[in-house]
Protein backbone atom coordinates (compact mmCIF):
# COMPACT_ATOMS: atom_id res chain seq x y z
CA UNK A 1 0.00 0.00 0.00
CA UNK A 2 1.42 3.89 -1.07
CA UNK A 3 -0.81 6.57 -0.97
CA UNK A 4 1.92 9.32 -1.56
CA UNK A 5 1.43 10.98 -4.38
CA UNK A 6 4.88 12.76 -5.79
CA UNK A 7 3.43 16.18 -6.67
CA UNK A 8 0.59 18.71 -5.10
CA UNK A 9 -1.05 19.32 -8.80
CA UNK A 10 -1.27 15.45 -9.09
CA UNK A 11 -2.74 15.09 -5.54
CA UNK A 12 -5.95 18.04 -6.83
CA UNK A 13 -6.20 16.81 -10.27
CA UNK A 14 -9.41 14.39 -8.99
CA UNK A 15 -11.29 17.74 -8.25
CA UNK A 16 -13.36 18.48 -11.04
CA UNK A 17 -15.98 21.79 -11.37
CA UNK A 18 -18.46 22.26 -8.97
CA UNK A 19 -17.03 19.53 -6.24
CA UNK A 20 -17.54 20.17 -2.18
CA UNK A 21 -14.37 20.45 -0.74
CA UNK A 22 -13.56 20.34 3.14
CA UNK A 23 -10.72 22.50 3.92
CA UNK A 24 -8.98 22.06 7.42
CA UNK A 25 -7.48 25.21 9.78
CA UNK A 26 -8.72 27.29 11.87
CA UNK A 27 -7.28 31.06 11.31
CA UNK A 28 -3.92 30.76 10.13
CA UNK A 29 -3.13 27.10 11.37
CA UNK A 30 -3.51 24.08 9.90
CA UNK A 31 -4.40 25.26 6.65
CA UNK A 32 -2.94 22.78 3.38
CA UNK A 33 -1.48 26.53 1.68
CA UNK A 34 0.09 23.80 -0.71
CA UNK A 35 -3.04 22.29 -1.77
CA UNK A 36 -4.95 25.22 -2.21
CA UNK A 37 -2.51 26.78 -4.31
CA UNK A 38 -2.15 23.71 -6.33
CA UNK A 39 -6.19 23.43 -6.56
CA UNK A 40 -6.33 27.35 -7.63
CA UNK A 41 -3.54 26.77 -10.50
CA UNK A 42 -5.71 23.91 -11.70
CA UNK A 43 -8.68 26.56 -12.47
CA UNK A 44 -11.27 24.13 -11.27
CA UNK A 45 -14.54 26.60 -10.37
CA UNK A 46 -18.02 26.21 -8.73
CA UNK A 47 -16.73 25.17 -5.42
CA UNK A 48 -18.71 24.44 -2.29
CA UNK A 49 -15.92 25.16 0.47
CA UNK A 50 -16.70 24.04 4.30
CA UNK A 51 -14.21 24.99 6.03
CA UNK A 52 -14.24 27.10 9.54
CA UNK A 53 -13.66 30.39 8.42
CA UNK A 54 -13.50 32.09 4.85
CA UNK A 55 -10.02 32.86 3.97
CA UNK A 56 -7.91 36.19 5.19
CA UNK A 57 -5.33 38.29 3.37
CA UNK A 58 -4.34 37.06 0.07
CA UNK A 59 -3.88 33.46 1.05
CA UNK A 60 -5.53 29.86 1.57
CA UNK A 61 -9.54 29.99 0.86
CA UNK A 62 -9.23 33.94 0.18
CA UNK A 63 -7.39 32.86 -2.65
CA UNK A 64 -9.38 31.10 -3.96
CA UNK A 65 -12.47 33.78 -3.44
CA UNK A 66 -10.12 36.07 -4.95
CA UNK A 67 -9.94 34.10 -8.40
CA UNK A 68 -13.97 33.78 -8.55
CA UNK A 69 -13.66 29.95 -7.94
CA UNK A 70 -16.10 29.44 -4.79
CA UNK A 71 -20.06 29.05 -5.45
CA UNK A 72 -20.81 29.04 -1.74
CA UNK A 73 -19.09 28.97 1.50
CA UNK A 74 -20.41 26.16 4.74
CA UNK A 75 -18.41 27.88 8.20
CA UNK A 76 -18.84 29.28 11.26
CA UNK A 77 -16.67 32.15 11.13
CA UNK A 78 -16.70 34.21 7.72
CA UNK A 79 -15.12 37.22 9.37
CA UNK A 80 -11.84 37.73 10.82
CA UNK A 81 -9.34 40.60 10.35
CA UNK A 82 -8.71 40.43 6.54
CA UNK A 83 -11.22 38.56 5.33
CA UNK A 84 -11.29 41.07 2.56
CA UNK A 85 -12.07 38.50 -0.62
CA UNK A 86 -14.82 36.94 1.51
CA UNK A 87 -16.40 40.19 2.48
CA UNK A 88 -16.26 41.65 -1.33
CA UNK A 89 -17.99 38.16 -3.11
CA UNK A 90 -20.65 38.15 -0.19
CA UNK A 91 -21.70 42.03 -1.23
CA UNK A 92 -21.03 41.58 -4.91
CA UNK A 93 -23.47 38.62 -4.28
CA UNK A 94 -21.31 36.59 -6.33
CA UNK A 95 -21.09 33.71 -3.13
CA UNK A 96 -23.45 31.88 -0.84
CA UNK A 97 -23.10 31.60 2.78
CA UNK A 98 -24.47 28.99 5.24
CA UNK A 99 -23.27 30.13 8.63
CA UNK A 100 -23.12 26.74 10.97
CA UNK A 101 -22.10 27.09 14.84
CA UNK A 102 -18.67 25.65 14.86
CA UNK A 103 -19.18 22.91 17.41
CA UNK A 104 -22.48 21.71 14.96
CA UNK A 105 -20.12 22.07 11.56
CA UNK A 106 -17.28 19.62 13.07
CA UNK A 107 -20.20 17.59 14.52
CA UNK A 108 -21.76 17.27 11.12
CA UNK A 109 -18.97 16.72 9.54
CA UNK A 110 -17.99 13.54 12.23
CA UNK A 111 -21.82 12.74 11.34
CA UNK A 112 -20.47 11.89 8.00
CA UNK A 113 -17.22 9.88 9.05
CA UNK A 114 -19.04 8.07 11.17
CA UNK A 115 -22.39 6.56 9.34
CA UNK A 116 -24.99 8.80 11.05
CA UNK A 117 -27.77 10.16 9.95
CA UNK A 118 -27.40 12.95 12.07
CA UNK A 119 -27.33 13.80 15.64
CA UNK A 120 -29.72 16.16 18.08
CA UNK A 121 -27.78 19.33 19.76
CA UNK A 122 -29.08 21.91 21.94
CA UNK A 123 -26.76 24.38 20.12
CA UNK A 124 -28.76 27.23 18.23
CA UNK A 125 -32.33 25.94 19.58
CA UNK A 126 -34.42 29.06 19.86
CA UNK A 127 -32.60 30.68 17.35
CA UNK A 128 -32.55 32.03 14.21
CA UNK A 129 -29.58 29.19 12.96
CA UNK A 130 -32.79 26.78 13.73
CA UNK A 131 -35.14 28.10 11.81
CA UNK A 132 -36.84 25.47 9.36
CA UNK A 133 -34.98 22.55 11.22
CA UNK A 134 -36.69 19.78 12.91
CA UNK A 135 -36.42 19.89 16.88
CA UNK A 136 -37.09 18.02 19.69
CA UNK A 137 -37.47 17.79 23.69
CA UNK A 138 -35.83 15.70 25.82
CA UNK A 139 -36.34 15.51 29.65
CA UNK A 140 -37.72 19.34 29.21
CA UNK A 141 -34.84 20.50 27.07
CA UNK A 142 -34.79 21.82 23.21
CA UNK A 143 -32.93 20.35 20.77
CA UNK A 144 -32.54 20.72 16.65
CA UNK A 145 -31.60 18.05 14.54
CA UNK A 146 -28.78 18.65 12.34
CA UNK A 147 -27.85 16.35 9.40
CA UNK A 148 -24.51 15.02 8.54
CA UNK A 149 -22.39 17.06 6.34
CA UNK A 150 -20.56 15.14 3.14
CA UNK A 151 -18.02 16.22 1.03
CA UNK A 152 -16.45 15.16 -2.33
CA UNK A 153 -12.76 15.69 -0.99
CA UNK A 154 -10.85 17.36 2.17
CA UNK A 155 -8.05 19.11 1.90
CA UNK A 156 -6.20 18.75 4.74
CA UNK A 157 -2.27 19.53 6.67
CA UNK A 158 -0.31 17.67 9.23
CA UNK A 159 2.88 17.35 10.59
CA UNK A 160 4.07 14.13 9.55
CA UNK A 161 2.77 11.10 7.15
CA UNK A 162 3.04 8.28 6.20
CA UNK A 163 2.46 5.77 3.33
CA UNK A 164 -0.17 4.28 4.59
CA UNK A 165 -2.03 7.36 5.04
CA UNK A 166 -1.37 7.76 8.91
CA UNK A 167 -1.30 11.31 10.17
CA UNK A 168 -0.08 13.42 12.88
CA UNK A 169 -0.50 16.99 14.06
CA UNK A 170 1.85 19.66 15.67
CA UNK A 171 -0.10 22.05 18.38
CA UNK A 172 -3.07 23.59 17.19
CA UNK A 173 -2.51 22.68 13.31
CA UNK A 174 -4.90 19.82 14.24
CA UNK A 175 -8.59 21.58 14.86
CA UNK A 176 -10.77 20.61 11.95
CA UNK A 177 -8.19 18.00 10.04
CA UNK A 178 -8.96 14.83 11.38
CA UNK A 179 -12.61 15.34 11.70
CA UNK A 180 -12.90 16.32 8.32
CA UNK A 181 -10.23 13.46 6.74
CA UNK A 182 -13.06 11.11 7.84
CA UNK A 183 -15.85 13.60 6.69
CA UNK A 184 -15.03 13.64 2.91
CA UNK A 185 -15.25 10.45 0.23
CA UNK A 186 -11.64 11.41 -0.88
CA UNK A 187 -8.87 13.27 1.88
CA UNK A 188 -5.91 14.59 0.39
CA UNK A 189 -3.18 15.22 2.95
CA UNK A 190 -0.19 17.39 2.73
CA UNK A 191 2.39 16.83 5.19
CA UNK A 192 4.92 18.75 6.46
CA UNK A 193 7.37 15.93 6.43
CA UNK A 194 6.68 11.98 4.79
CA UNK A 195 8.17 9.73 7.10
CA UNK A 196 9.99 7.47 5.02
CA UNK A 197 9.27 4.68 7.78
CA UNK A 198 5.76 4.22 8.84
CA UNK A 199 4.45 6.62 12.01
CA UNK A 200 4.89 4.72 15.28
CA UNK A 201 0.94 3.67 15.88
CA UNK A 202 0.89 5.79 19.23
CA UNK A 203 1.34 8.63 17.76
CA UNK A 204 -1.37 8.68 14.80
CA UNK A 205 -3.73 10.38 15.31
CA UNK A 206 -5.76 9.99 12.03
CA UNK A 207 -5.41 6.33 10.88
CA UNK A 208 -4.43 6.31 6.84
CA UNK A 209 -7.94 4.37 6.23
CA UNK A 210 -9.46 8.07 6.53
CA UNK A 211 -7.03 8.96 3.78
CA UNK A 212 -6.81 8.39 -0.31
CA UNK A 213 -3.37 10.26 -0.92
CA UNK A 214 -0.49 11.91 0.68
CA UNK A 215 1.61 14.56 -0.84
CA UNK A 216 4.59 16.07 0.97
CA UNK A 217 4.93 20.31 1.13
CA UNK A 218 8.10 20.73 3.70
CA UNK A 219 6.86 24.67 3.41
CA UNK A 220 6.33 25.67 7.21
CA UNK A 221 3.32 28.14 6.92
CA UNK B 1 -19.75 58.92 35.04
CA UNK B 2 -16.53 57.31 35.89
CA UNK B 3 -16.25 54.24 33.78
CA UNK B 4 -13.76 51.76 34.17
CA UNK B 5 -10.76 50.99 31.80
CA UNK B 6 -10.74 47.72 30.06
CA UNK B 7 -8.15 46.25 32.00
CA UNK B 8 -9.89 47.31 35.11
CA UNK B 9 -12.93 45.84 34.09
CA UNK B 10 -11.14 42.65 33.46
CA UNK B 11 -9.56 42.49 36.67
CA UNK B 12 -13.12 42.92 38.04
CA UNK B 13 -13.82 39.73 36.59
CA UNK B 14 -10.92 37.47 36.97
CA UNK B 15 -11.62 38.38 41.12
CA UNK B 16 -14.31 35.89 40.25
CA UNK B 17 -12.81 33.08 38.53
CA UNK B 18 -12.99 30.26 41.35
CA UNK B 19 -9.13 28.26 41.56
CA UNK B 20 -9.30 25.48 39.96
CA UNK B 21 -11.46 26.58 37.08
CA UNK B 22 -11.57 25.49 33.54
CA UNK B 23 -12.72 28.49 31.41
CA UNK B 24 -13.35 29.24 28.13
CA UNK B 25 -12.65 33.20 26.78
CA UNK B 26 -14.05 34.80 24.06
CA UNK B 27 -12.36 36.50 21.20
CA UNK B 28 -11.92 40.59 22.29
CA UNK B 29 -11.47 42.13 25.54
CA UNK B 30 -12.59 38.73 27.17
CA UNK B 31 -9.02 37.21 26.14
CA UNK B 32 -7.42 39.52 28.96
CA UNK B 33 -8.89 38.23 31.54
CA UNK B 34 -6.16 35.63 32.18
CA UNK B 35 -3.74 38.62 32.71
CA UNK B 36 -4.88 39.45 35.93
CA UNK B 37 -6.16 36.30 37.60
CA UNK B 38 -4.97 36.76 41.07
CA UNK B 39 -2.22 35.11 42.73
CA UNK B 40 -2.46 31.85 44.31
CA UNK B 41 -5.36 30.47 41.57
CA UNK B 42 -4.35 28.11 39.15
CA UNK B 43 -7.31 28.21 36.40
CA UNK B 44 -6.88 26.03 32.72
CA UNK B 45 -8.49 28.80 29.91
CA UNK B 46 -9.91 26.41 26.94
CA UNK B 47 -9.53 27.90 23.62
CA UNK B 48 -11.77 26.24 20.78
CA UNK B 49 -9.51 25.70 18.57
CA UNK B 50 -7.86 23.05 20.47
CA UNK B 51 -5.83 23.64 23.61
CA UNK B 52 -6.79 23.64 27.01
CA UNK B 53 -4.33 25.44 29.16
CA UNK B 54 -3.49 28.63 27.36
CA UNK B 55 0.04 30.09 28.21
CA UNK B 56 1.37 33.48 28.04
CA UNK B 57 1.66 35.30 24.66
CA UNK B 58 5.39 34.29 23.82
CA UNK B 59 8.08 36.50 22.85
CA UNK B 60 9.08 38.07 19.34
CA UNK B 61 10.64 35.86 17.87
CA UNK B 62 9.47 32.81 19.25
CA UNK B 63 6.03 32.55 18.24
CA UNK B 64 5.39 29.09 16.15
CA UNK B 65 2.38 29.88 13.91
CA UNK B 66 0.67 27.18 14.00
CA UNK B 67 -0.12 27.35 17.97
CA UNK B 68 -2.53 30.37 18.50
CA UNK B 69 -6.05 31.17 20.27
CA UNK B 70 -9.37 31.49 19.34
CA UNK B 71 -8.36 35.24 18.66
CA UNK B 72 -5.88 33.86 16.18
CA UNK B 73 -3.12 35.74 18.94
CA UNK B 74 0.04 33.60 19.25
CA UNK B 75 0.41 31.58 22.57
CA UNK B 76 1.90 29.04 24.29
CA UNK B 77 0.83 25.83 26.40
CA UNK B 78 0.52 26.35 30.09
CA UNK B 79 1.96 23.92 32.14
CA UNK B 80 -0.72 20.48 31.84
CA UNK B 81 -1.87 21.80 28.83
CA UNK B 82 -3.77 19.27 25.98
CA UNK B 83 -4.30 19.82 22.26
CA UNK B 84 -6.89 18.20 20.55
CA UNK B 85 -9.47 18.17 17.76
CA UNK B 86 -12.54 20.12 17.16
CA UNK B 87 -15.01 17.22 17.93
CA UNK B 88 -13.35 16.73 21.10
CA UNK B 89 -13.07 20.94 21.73
CA UNK B 90 -17.03 20.88 21.52
CA UNK B 91 -17.84 17.67 23.14
CA UNK B 92 -16.00 19.79 26.43
CA UNK B 93 -18.13 22.64 26.03
CA UNK B 94 -21.47 21.39 24.90
CA UNK B 95 -20.92 18.40 27.78
CA UNK B 96 -21.04 20.49 30.36
CA UNK B 97 -17.27 19.94 31.39
CA UNK B 98 -16.31 23.51 30.95
CA UNK B 99 -17.22 26.17 34.43
CA UNK B 100 -16.96 29.10 33.19
CA UNK B 101 -17.69 31.18 30.03
CA UNK B 102 -16.94 34.80 29.71
CA UNK B 103 -18.07 36.51 26.14
CA UNK B 104 -18.46 39.69 24.92
CA UNK B 105 -22.07 40.78 23.63
CA UNK B 106 -24.06 43.54 21.48
CA UNK B 107 -27.14 43.31 23.69
CA UNK B 108 -28.07 41.37 27.25
CA UNK B 109 -31.82 41.26 28.23
CA UNK B 110 -33.90 41.07 31.81
CA UNK B 111 -34.32 37.58 30.93
CA UNK B 112 -30.65 36.28 30.34
CA UNK B 113 -31.20 36.33 26.36
CA UNK B 114 -28.00 36.68 24.72
CA UNK B 115 -27.14 38.68 21.61
CA UNK B 116 -23.29 38.52 20.28
CA UNK B 117 -23.22 36.89 16.90
CA UNK B 118 -25.36 39.23 14.45
CA UNK B 119 -26.66 42.71 13.63
CA UNK B 120 -29.31 43.21 12.13
CA UNK B 121 -27.60 44.90 8.64
CA UNK B 122 -27.93 42.17 6.49
CA UNK B 123 -25.11 43.35 4.45
CA UNK B 124 -22.86 42.35 6.98
CA UNK B 125 -21.84 39.01 6.83
CA UNK B 126 -23.01 36.86 10.30
CA UNK B 127 -20.25 35.21 12.30
CA UNK B 128 -21.25 32.98 15.07
CA UNK B 129 -18.05 30.87 15.75
CA UNK B 130 -18.58 28.30 19.09
CA UNK B 131 -20.96 31.24 20.68
CA UNK B 132 -23.53 29.15 20.38
CA UNK B 133 -22.27 25.70 21.55
CA UNK B 134 -21.06 27.36 24.64
CA UNK B 135 -24.01 29.23 25.76
CA UNK B 136 -25.73 25.91 26.30
CA UNK B 137 -22.99 23.58 27.34
CA UNK B 138 -21.21 26.33 29.80
CA UNK B 139 -23.21 26.40 33.19
CA UNK B 140 -22.09 30.21 34.10
CA UNK B 141 -21.70 32.39 31.33
CA UNK B 142 -20.69 35.57 32.29
CA UNK B 143 -20.96 39.01 29.92
CA UNK B 144 -18.32 41.60 29.82
CA UNK B 145 -18.75 44.60 27.79
CA UNK B 146 -19.12 48.64 27.29
CA UNK B 147 -22.66 49.38 29.81
CA UNK B 148 -23.71 51.14 25.83
CA UNK B 149 -22.95 51.33 22.25
CA UNK B 150 -20.88 54.05 21.04
CA UNK B 151 -24.17 56.33 20.39
CA UNK B 152 -24.83 56.31 23.82
CA UNK B 153 -27.90 53.60 23.18
CA UNK B 154 -28.34 50.73 26.04
CA UNK B 155 -27.18 47.33 25.62
CA UNK B 156 -28.97 46.05 28.99
CA UNK B 157 -32.57 45.77 27.40
CA UNK B 158 -36.07 44.32 28.39
CA UNK B 159 -35.50 42.14 25.04
CA UNK B 160 -32.99 41.95 22.81
CA UNK B 161 -33.75 43.18 19.32
CA UNK B 162 -30.70 41.57 17.61
CA UNK B 163 -31.10 37.54 16.30
CA UNK B 164 -30.37 35.39 19.79
CA UNK B 165 -27.20 33.66 20.33
CA UNK B 166 -29.03 31.72 23.27
CA UNK B 167 -32.02 32.12 25.50
CA UNK B 168 -31.83 33.21 29.15
CA UNK B 169 -28.47 31.42 29.41
CA UNK B 170 -26.32 34.69 31.21
CA UNK B 171 -25.45 34.66 34.40
CA UNK B 172 -23.63 37.49 35.35
CA UNK B 173 -23.11 41.32 33.37
CA UNK B 174 -20.04 43.03 33.99
CA UNK B 175 -19.75 46.77 32.73
CA UNK B 176 -17.48 49.54 32.75
CA UNK B 177 -20.44 50.79 35.08
CA UNK B 178 -21.57 48.04 37.01
CA UNK B 179 -21.94 44.46 37.82
CA UNK B 180 -25.39 42.84 37.62
CA UNK B 181 -26.72 39.39 38.17
CA UNK B 182 -29.48 38.06 36.18
CA UNK B 183 -32.38 36.75 38.65
CA UNK B 184 -35.99 35.11 37.28
CA UNK B 185 -36.64 38.70 38.36
CA UNK B 186 -34.55 40.52 36.62
CA UNK B 187 -31.23 42.49 36.75
CA UNK B 188 -30.07 42.75 40.20
CA UNK B 189 -27.43 45.34 41.17
CA UNK B 190 -24.41 43.26 42.81
CA UNK B 191 -21.97 46.68 42.40
CA UNK B 192 -21.48 50.28 41.33
CA UNK B 193 -18.28 51.13 39.29
CA UNK B 194 -16.83 53.50 42.02
CA UNK B 195 -17.77 56.77 41.50
CA UNK B 196 -21.08 55.89 39.68
CA UNK B 197 -24.76 56.37 40.82
CA UNK B 198 -27.66 53.62 40.82
CA UNK B 199 -29.75 56.73 39.33
CA UNK B 200 -26.88 57.49 36.57
CA UNK B 201 -26.79 54.24 35.81
CA UNK B 202 -30.41 53.22 35.53
CA UNK B 203 -30.62 56.03 33.17
CA UNK B 204 -28.41 54.38 30.91
CA UNK B 205 -30.51 50.85 31.07
CA UNK B 206 -33.53 50.25 29.53
CA UNK B 207 -34.11 47.40 31.77
CA UNK B 208 -34.78 47.89 35.48
CA UNK B 209 -31.95 47.44 38.06
CA UNK B 210 -32.88 45.70 41.02
CA UNK B 211 -31.43 46.64 44.02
Amino acid sequence: MDKTVADLARAVAPITDGASIMIGGFGSSGIPFGLIDALCAQGTTGLTVISNNAGAGETGIATLLKAGRVAKVICSYPRTPGSIWFERRYEAGEVALEVVPQGTLAERIRAAGAGLGGFLTPTAYGTRLAEGKETRVIDGRGYVLEAPLHADFALVRAARGDRYGNLSYHATARNFNPVMAMGAAHTIAEVRHLASEPLDPETVITPGIFVQSVVEYGVRP
Amino acid sequence: MKSLSDSALAARVAQDIPDGSYVNLGIGKPTHVSAHLPEGREVLYQSENGLLGVGPVPPTGAEDPELIDASKRFVTPATGAAYFDQTDSFAMMRGGHIDIAVLGAYQVAENGDLANWATLDEKYPPAVGGAMDLVVGVPTILVMMRHVNRDGSPKLLKTCSFPLTGLGVVSRVYTDLAVLDVTPAGFRLVELAPGNSLDAVQALTEATILT
